[in-house]
């Protein structure tokens, strides 16, 4: 029942934490760029675009839920566990909502990297 | 991909990096958090590694923000991961803790994921076009 919990917060930290990646980007690429923002408007320009922009609050709201999934799995598995697991199919999710959700391109030599990259993180952890 | 593009991208694993290795730092000396009291870790603020750790990690969050404002979410993550390879460092360097060659192997794993996606167009959604647009297709 224990390892049930864990993995159910395991996936709610994988959906909490990717819907709150994949928000940000879209937040980000609504926004602009925000170098070009900051040379022509200044600061205070960058962060009114920002704060005007709602769905970068649900991005906001969506890592603090996955920040508590976290500290819950944690609660009842350990941390070598729970991090890398998360982290790297965190890795994998972000590939497919940023393919299906933003539209991006995701080609072979990005499905490469970030398998590298979940591959890595997962052996780091043994 | 221009200087100050690479430097927000470098920004964006040193910070994340440097933050987490100084906020473990601060959490050994705050010590374990009991879990039937978890306010408790607010009065972790008190202690200035984890201070300086919050502020490193305001600095990623901006030049992550700044990153994504130009480039794709597939793009940013692998190229940023390098992070990961950092913190294996620092927590060898300044927190002398051990680093087995299984992870080693880790670290490897990381940084080929990140040179494969370190040549691949940075924005391929056309919203913003970018300083480069990318073409259509390319492999």
């Amino acid at each position: 029942m224990k390892a049930l919990y864990t993995w159910g917060f395991i996936l709610a930290i994988i959906v909490f934490g990717s819907a709150g990646d994949v928000l940000q980007a879209y937040s980000m690429k609504r926004v602009g760029d925000l170098g070009k923002l900051h040379q022509q408007h200044g600061l205070l320009a960058v962060f009114k675009r920002i704060f005007q922009t709602p769905t970068f609050f649900l991005g906001i709201a969506a890592m603090a839920f996955g920040f508590f999934s976290l500290l819950l799995a944690l609660s009842w598995a350990d941390v070598s566990l729970v991090a890398p697991a998360s982290a790297s199919l965190t890795f994998m999710a972000n590939a497919f909502a940023a393919r299906i959700f933003l539209q991006e391109k995701v080609d072979a030599r990005r499905w490469i990297a970030a398998a590298c990259v979940a591959a890595g993180v997962a052996i780091m952890a043994i | 991909m221009n200087f100050r593009r690479g430097m927000i991208l470098a920004g964006v694993a040193f910070f994340s990096s440097a933050g987490d290795t100084v906020l473990s730092a601060g959490m050994k000396q705050v010590g374990e958090i009991s879990l039937s009291n978890l306010f408790t870790v607010f009065h972790a603020v008190s202690n200035p590694f984890v201070l300086v750790g919050i502020l490193l990690l305001l600095g990623f969050f901006s030049c992550y923000l700044t990153a994504l404002s130009w480039a794709d979410l597939t793009y940013v993550l692998p190229a940023t991961s390098i992070g990961y390879c950092l913190v294996a460092v620092f927590g060898k360097v300044f927190l002398h803790e051990q680093v087995t060659p299984l992870r080693w192997l880790g670290v490897f794993l990381i940084a080929a994921g990140v040179g494969f996606v370190a040549q691949s167009p940075h924005n391929t959604t056309h919203q913003h076009g970018g300083e480069n647009p990318a073409p259509e297709v390319r492999s």
